[in-house]
This record gives structure tokens, sequence and C-alpha cells, in this order.
């Protein structure tokens, strides 16, 4: 378990925008009549994609529209790690995967980088801009080690690699997500050693397939007595 | 060739994410064909092609999916029925899912159409893990295209009105575990439930529910298409199919692959990862499924197929065959004390054997690594994982014992030398330092 508690200093106020709100709308859609508490995750996930972190007067915003005690949306925002409870860094939140097939890969690399270049861990960085934390397994583990910057993957780094990248940030660019070293997808570095077959692509594999394997014969009709 | 399924065999055609990802080219690749003369098929039909394919759920447990379907009631209630699709990927070492939601997303939605239908149920909810911002996007719009196109949603095509919603999760790894995962999609903290109720009779909103992995259900559809003897003629009886592995750590090419089940260990990482940094002597240890399983060493390795049976011989498992590679540059026991540090924050509070023990475990395996801990101490761990494994409502205080188990049963010895080493020519008393309190 982590613990995670509110830090004392909040905002006065929260509001959705309306674009938010029309957000807000269709996740709350997606579930049953009377069911809108299901949206709870997706709203606070809003909230900090609009303000860049959840703070107190969101929960209670996301608790009235949803008809939830204040409590129960405290609690789901303390629960789920992903809702980061100060403010993150103007530019780039940046999330190095620390669990062992990035630790195998190298993540202590780019968490020394971070060090370097931001600061202390779950810190803000002197200038506001950067906020980084080590993170647990993200799932792009065949192409590790990785961060995710503002929600988007950037694989198969290195020291030096994730250096540039956050150069770029601070620039004011924006680097592409993906592989640092080119690969394609999760394919082997070189490219891809299967898949080469050039028909499955031509839609010949589509009308390959005539009727169903293994149906039942259709009952015969009892003839008409 | 490359390992030992052929390419004509391969369901995921777009693993690499190298071809259009959307509608078109998914028919082109063959899904959405013969849909419709499925849904003509009873439910009963469905399930039993399903079972005699020998498809095991992809997502761990490798429970029957079949199987799994019939537990569901026979005849619809004023409660309504569920599939939920568990795409919340988390356990370290995992990254197929991701490929399937965010190259492959058709074959998903036509899976959970036809595993809907199979099930009796109108809607289904995709759990997706939070961090998959991408993947999320994409699959988003691959369900509208559907809409569009009139495969899915009210009055569709297949004459089978079905709903079908992305939903997602806020990063904690506990609601993998079905009933947790249900919890967070009522909008609650993911902590599991007590089973019974099963979730077949009272799952999400109180009503029937079916919660299966992406991958057991994307590849329905073709199994259905290409008949359940083809799916079953590859791998050993009781293991068969295809299957998405995931090759990571110390291997020279990482990488995501569908092999043929029981395909060698040794080949598919000789195959298809260029083998191991260093070559094949180099190699230390093999998790092979995720980070939840023991480890097996270099020998055992050799011979290990990758399938449910041979792996659960070694006394480690399939789980998601997910394979993390170790070679002898590893520090093996800095690599369990980080799996450790992992599930102590995941652990989700709820059972004190695992709130309690996940953290106990984890600093006693940071006393491990630098050696300072004590002799008895390995028995008291160990002592101490057993009694977390087994004793908690759901599997993640077995899996937080397990990788523990597997480093002292093949690696004990390293760890008694490091003990000694650390010790060596540092004057002390035996019982003076403190052993782990709290």
């Amino acid at each position: 378990m982590s613990v995670r508690r509110l830090p004392p200093t909040q905002p006065a106020s929260f509001a959705f925008t309306p674009e938010s709100l029309e957000k807000a709308k269709w996740w709350i859609g997606k579930f049953p009549p009377g069911r809108q508490q299901s949206a709870v995750i997706p709203l606070l996930w809003l909230v900090q994609k609009q303000e860049g972190w959840v703070c107190e007067p969101a929960i209670r915003a996301v608790a009235e529209m949803l008809g939830m005690a204040q409590i129960r949306v405290l609690e789901v925002v303390t629960f789920y790690t992903m809702f980061m409870l100060e403010p993150v860094g103007s530019v780039a939140l940046v999330q190095v995967c620390g669990t062992t097939p990035c630790m195998l890969r190298g993540a202590n690399d780019l968490m020394a980088v971070c060090k370097k270049k931001i600061g202390g861990k779950d810190h803000l960085s002197a200038d506001g801009k950067f906020y980084w934390q080590e993170v647990e397994c993200m799932g792009a583990c065949s192409n590790a080690p990785m961060a995710a910057i503002n929600d988007y993957y950037y694989e198969d780094l290195t020291g030096e690699a994730l250096e540039k990248i956050l150069d770029d940030f601070a620039a004011g660019k924006g680097p592409a997500p993906g592989s640092a070293i080119g690969r394609q997808g999760s394919a082997p570095e070189g490219g891809p050693l299967t898949l080469k077959d050039p028909a499955l692509y031509d839609g010949s594999r589509s009308k390959a397939i005539k009727k169903l394997p293994n149906v039942a014969p259709k009952p015969k009709k009892e003839p008409a007595a | 060739m490359v390992g030992i399924l052929e390419d004509k065999d391969r369901i995921f055609t777009n693993v690499y994410g190298l071809h259009d990802f959307g509608l078109d080219g998914a028919k082109k690749r063959g899904a959405w064909r013969l849909t419709r003369e499925i849904l003509q098929q009873t439910p009963e039909w469905i399930c039993d092609q399903i079972k005699a394919s020998g498809l095991r759920g992809r997502g761990g447990a490798g429970f029957s999916t079949g199987l799994k379907w019939t537990f569901m009631p026979k005849q619809e209630s004023e409660r309504p029925h569920y599939l939920v699709v568990n795409a919340d990927e988390s356990e370290p070492g995992t990254c197929k899912d991701r490929e399937i939601l965010r190259n492959d997303p058709h074959l998903l939605i036509e899976g959970c159409l036809i595993a809907s239908y199979a099930i009796r149920a109108h809607t289904c909810y995709i759990y997706m893990r939070g961090e998959y911002v991408f993947e999320r996007e994409r699959l988003e719009a691959a369900i509208k295209q559907a809409y569009e196109a009139k495969l899915v949603g009210k009055g569709n095509i297949h004459g089978w009105d079905f709903d079908i919603h992305v939903t997602h999760g806020g990063g904690a790894y506990i609601c993998g575990d079905e009933t947790a995962l249900m919890e967070s999609l009522e909008g609650k903290k993911g902590q599991p439930r007590l089973k019974p109720p099963f979730p077949a009779g009272a799952g999400i909103y109180g009503c029937p529910t079916t919660i299966n992995n992406v991958e057991s259900i994307s590849v329905v559809g073709t199994i259905l298409r290409r008949g359940a003897e083809w799916f079953a003629g590859f791998g050993r009886p009781n293991n068969t199919g295809t299957k998405l592995m995931a090759i990571s750590g110390h291997v020279n090419k990482p990488c995501v692959v569908e092999e043929a089940m029981s395909i060698p260990l040794r080949q598919l990482l000789e195959d298809h990862c260029g083998g191991i940094r260093g070559g094949w002597g180099n190699l230390k240890a093999i998790i092979p499924g995720g980070s939840s399983v023991r480890m097996i060493p270099a020998h055992e390795a050799e011979t290990a197929l990758m399938d449910f049976d041979s792996l659960s011989a070694l006394k480690s498992g399939l789980g998601t065959a997910a394979v993390i590679v170790m070679d002898q540059s590893t520090d093996i026991v800095k690599a369990i004390a980080r799996l450790s540090y992992f599930y102590k924050h995941e652990s989700c509070g709820q059972c004190t054997p695992c709130r309690e023990g996940t953290g106990w475990m984890w600093r006693v395996m940071e006393r491990m690594v630098t050696g300072e801990a004590e002799m008895r101490e390995i028995d008291m761990l160990l002592d101490v994982a057993s009694q977390v494994e087994g004793h908690t409502i759901c599997g993640l205080g077995d899996a937080a014992a397990w990788p523990i188990q597997g480093l002292f049963r093949h690696f004990r010895s390293e760890v008694e030398d490091r003990i000694t080493q650390y010790r060596a020519g540092k004057p002390h008393v035996q019982g003076a330092t403190p052993v782990a309190a709290e």
C-alpha cells in the first residue's frame, strides 16, 4: 500500500470547463441509469487532465455530480496512484518505470538522469516545469526501459536519449513518443522476423473461408403426413 | 522458418502495427468474416466449440474459457448479463494485450460480440488500465468505426443487440483481479471480493457477469472461423493453441511474438529474440510467466516448454507467458527485492497477511540484498512467505510469496554467501543486529 494524503494547501474552488463537462456527461452515459458512480475514475481523470492534478474542491464537485458521498470519492482518489495529489510540472510529468523488467535493462540510469535534470523524486523541479516519479510496471516490458511523459510512452530509452527528450520538452518542442531506437512497436530490433507472408495482407485471407466448420447439419424437416 | 508457428496460422497479424488498425485493414486481414453465421448458431454451439479448441484463459490462471461461459445462467432474467473484458494488464513482464488493443482492436471487438452472444449479454465493458492512454484512443476509434458500420450497437447487422463500452482504471495492479476489477468498475476502490458468490452468479451491479482476458476474447472469432480442431492442433494436449508471448530482460532483441503453445523456451528465445545476451551459457534464471511465478534456473530452462503443464511441473507457471530473462550479470536478489517492493506498493490493504506481509518481506529482502540480514532470517522469511500465501482473499498474497520462494529454492546459497561476506571481518555477536522489526 502507499500512503497518500491531500496536502494542506488547496485552491478555493474548482469548476469543470465546458469541454470537460461534455466529456463527463459522455462517460456517465456509458453506465446504466443509477450506476453513474461507475464513472468516478474517468471523471477524476478528466479533472486531472484539466488541472494537472486532483484538488480537494474537485473531489467535492465530482461527488456532487455523481451523487456520491465525498468520502467515497476521496477514497478512490487516494487509492488509485495515477491521481496526482499535488501540482505537477507545467511542462512535463515524467513517470519512469522502475519495476524489474525495466530495472534489468537500465531504468536506474533513467532515474539518475531525472535526478540530475529535475531534482528529487516526487518533487517539483526548481523552475516548476518538471516533476518526476518512479512508477510500477507500465506494461511495455519488451520495450524496456521506458518512461511515460505526459501520458505517452517513450520506449527503449538510454540515459542520453532521455536527457535529450527532457531537453526537447524544456525547449518547448514535443518530442514524438515511441521507441528511441526506431523499433517498430514491439518487434525485435532490426525489424520483424515473422508476419512477412504477403498473403496475409492482400485480402485473400478474408475470402479463403467460405463457410463455418463444424456446424451441425440442420435437422431434416419431417415430411408432412 | 523462425519458431514453429507459420505465418498463415497467426491470429494476430498486425501485432507490430505495420498495417491499418482500423476496420478496413482488419477486414482485409480476416476479421468480421462470417460473424453473422457464427451468431446464427446457438450459444451452446459456441461454448462447445471453444471448449473443444482447448482454449485456456490467457490472463494467467488458465481456466477453460468455454467452460467459464457455461456457468452463466441459461435464461435471461430481469438482471441483465454482462461481459467484462479485463484489459488491466499490469503484471510485470506482460505487454501482450497492449499490442492487441492498439494494433488489432477489431479482433477484440468481434470477440466481445461473439462472447456476449454466447453468455446472452447485451452489454460489454472493456476495463483498461489507466496508463494505456494511446491504446484507449485507438480502441475507442475502432469501436466508433464498428458502430458506424452497424457491426455493433442496437439493430446491428448481426441481429444481436449489443453495446460495447470502454472504461478505465487508475493505475492499480490489484484491479487485474476479477473481483477487484468489478469493484473498480462500480466506482469504488479496487479491493477484491470474497467468492462465492462467483461473478457468473453476482458480478457487476449484482448481475451475472463473465470476465475474460483480452487475448482470450480476441482469439474467439478466428477459432470459430477456422475450426476448433485447427486451434487444438497446436501445442500439447491440455495446452493447446497459439499464444502471444512477451520477452523482456537480457535477451539480444526483446519482442512480443505469437507462437504455438509448448514451444521449447530455449527455441523461443533463440529464434525470436536473438538469444541470451552473451550466449546461452550466460543465462542465470528465467521468470517464465510474469513476475508472479517462481523463477527457473538455466539448467531447467534448457528443457522447459512454454505451456501450463511443463512449467508447473517445474514449480513455476505459464501465467501470461511474459518471459523475463536474467543473465549472469544480474543481481538476482535485487531483482526479486524489486518485485517485493512492487507487491508492497500494489497491495490493496484489505487482508492483514498481505498488507503487513508484503511490506515486511520487502524490508527483509532489501537487507538480504546488502547482506546485512542474519542467516536465520532466511528461514523466517520463507516461513512468513508461506503464511501470506493462501491466506488472502485474492491471489496477490500468493503472487508476492512465490518470487521469493523461487529465489530461495534455486539461489539460497547465493544469499547465504552474501550474508557471510558482509559479516566477514566484521566483529559481531549473533543476534546483536536487530532482526526485521514491525
